[in-house]
Order: C-alpha cells, then sequence, then structure tokens
C-alpha cells in the first residue's frame, strides 16, 4: 500500500499527501499554500503538473505491485491540459493505467478540486520501465 | 503575479518588460521562489532561467537527481518571461497545453538551465517552444512545446 513514504522527497517536500489508498490507483492531495501560487490565489501550472505527474507514478505502482512486477520508471514525455485555474483549495489528483506494455506503459491523470466531474487540470504520461538493475 | 507591488514596478519601467530586472519580483516568491528559480539572461524572443539542485528535489528516494516535476515549472516559468519579454509588457497568462519530453535524466547534483522561445504572439495566445540542459546546451535534458492564452481582466477563473 502506497503511504507518504513512497512518494518522491520533491513530492513530499512540495506538500503532496495519500489522500486514499486502496486497492486501485491512489488518490494524491495538496493543499493550497504559498509554496505552490502562481498567480495569487491560484495554483502554478508547475505545481498542478507535479501534483499531476505525481499520482500517474502512484497509479503505475500500485498497479505494479498488485502484479507483482519490479521497475526502474524512468519519465518519457508529459502533456498537461489546464481546464480552468486550481484556485486557494486542497486539490485531488489520480492516475489511470491506459496502456501497460512490457517495457513502457501510457497513464492518463486527472487532478480536481471540489467537484471531480470539473477537473481543473489532466495529463497524458509515457513511461519508462526498466529492469531495477538498470 | 499582477499583485499592486508588480504593477508599481512595471508601471515604474514606464511599462517595458525588462526580464533581468523583474526577475527579482517574478521569482522571488510564489511556487518560483520556493524553487529558487534564478534568471539567466534573455533575447529578443527568449528567456533562460535556471533551476538550481536541492536535496529536497530529487526524484526518487536515495538518489541525487532533480525530479521532474520542477523541470516542468522551471520550462513554464520562463516560458511566461519568454511571452511577457516579446509582448514587452507584463499581462497575465494561463498555461493552456505544455509538453514535456524528458530526453534523457540530468545529472546527480546537477542544476538545470531552461530556455524558452516565444516565436509566435497574437492578441490572445502565445505559441512557445524550449529546451532544458545540465550545463552543455548540446546535450539536452528536456525538450517543451506549449500554448498560453492571455488572461482577460474579467474572466471568471482570472
Amino acid at each position: 500500500m502506497p503511504d507518504r513514504s513512497a512518494l518522491t522527497a520533491y513530492a513530499r517536500s512540495l506538500g503532496i499527501e495519500v489522500e486514499q489508498a486502496g486497492d486501485g490507483a491512489p488518490i494524491l492531495a495538496i493543499d493550497f499554500a504559498e509554496n505552490v501560487e502562481g498567480r495569487p490565489g491560484a495554483f502554478h501550472g508547475g505545481a498542478t503538473s507535479g501534483l499531476l505527474e505525481t499520482a500517474g507514478y502512484a497509479a503505475l505502482r500500485a498497479e505494479l505491485d498488485r502484479l507483482g512486477r519490479e521497475h526502474r520508471l524512468k519519465p518519457i514525455n508529459i502533456t498537461v491540459q489546464f481546464l480552468s485555474a486550481g484556485v486557494e483549495k486542497r486539490s485531488y489528483a489520480q492516475g489511470r493505467i491506459a496502456r501497460l506494455g512490457r517495457r513502457n506503459a501510457n497513464v492518463e491523470v486527472e487532478a480536481w478540486q471540489d467537484d471531480r466531474t470539473r477537473p481543473i487540470a489532466s495529463a497524458v504520461m509515457n513511461v519508462m520501465m526498466a529492469d531495477p538493475a538498470d | 503575479m499582477a499583485r499592486p507591488a508588480l504593477q508599481r514596478v512595471v508601471m515604474a519601467t514606464q511599462g517595458a518588460f525588462d526580464p533581468g530586472f523583474l526577475s527579482r519580483f517574478l521569482l522571488q516568491r510564489g511556487h518560483s521562489g520556493w524553487l529558487g528559480l534564478a534568471y539567466r539572461g534573455h533575447g529578443e524572443d527568449w528567456v533562460e532561467l535556471e533551476l538550481p539542485w536541492r536535496r529536497d528535489l530529487v526524484g526518487e528516494t536515495g538518489g541525487e537527481v532533480l525530479a521532474s516535476g520542477p523541470i516542468i515549472s522551471l520550462i513554464d516559468m520562463a516560458s511566461g518571461m519568454s511571452i511577457w519579454n516579446r509582448r514587452g509588457e507584463f499581462a497575465p497568462v494561463a498555461t493552456l497545453d505544455l509538453r514535456v519530453d524528458y530526453v534523457r535524466p540530468a545529472r546527480r547534483r546537477a542544476a538545470v538551465v531552461a530556455r524558452a522561445e516565444c516565436y509566435r504572439l497574437t492578441r490572445s495566445a502565445a505559441f512557445v517552444r524550449g529546451f532544458a540542459h545540465d550545463g552543455d546546451p548540446d546535450d539536452l535534458v528536456a525538450t517543451m512545446a506549449g500554448v498560453f492564452m492571455t488572461i482577460q481582466a474579467r474572466m471568471p477563473h482570472a
């Protein structure tokens, strides 16, 4: 089960927490604070991207754990769509595995605030899954 | 970022956007300030910023390589500044779409430098491309492409 210690130093330092970890992809969350602020009163696009990316990796790790697979994950790319401004509220994100191959995975992620049906941003990530020894 | 203090500074410089001078105000607070982003240089249509290496920004527990998240923030901020630089004035922009390709991991304990170029600017949209490296501009860490929209004063989410 992914806990906070499973998050990267960057994710912990930014303030990302595991909101809900169950059978599937964990839901991550982050409170609004000065260190994520871009325009006054709004999340910086980079901080929102960091939340999305961290949730994408958490979803992939959870699925690989479930399958008993061990890999070193390496980012290939990420495309982020910013749908509406993230305001001064707690934000959430959860990933979904669109395709899991032998060497690479495609992960879709959404971030939202009050209303899950109105995402503030979404992302698609391609991730390389290397042997742990690499 | 359009807080009163900054607006006063912009007015004091008679509307001209000087990235080197204004970076002191744009990069000292909020997310950019937390990351410690620093101004490196600019040209007619580009701005270059640096993300210093820091232990609490690494991507793997026990590792010493900067995470990809802060590199997105670096690229996003350099993009915004390249737009204001080309426009010649500060006007809030919102990122619409941002793509980053991670060509290779940055080296251990290496700072990352990003140069963003605003190659097309319309009244409401700005198109930006750029790249990031960790010392040698011929050996890239990441490439990026983004589209940004100018925020209208009365837009609901502005």
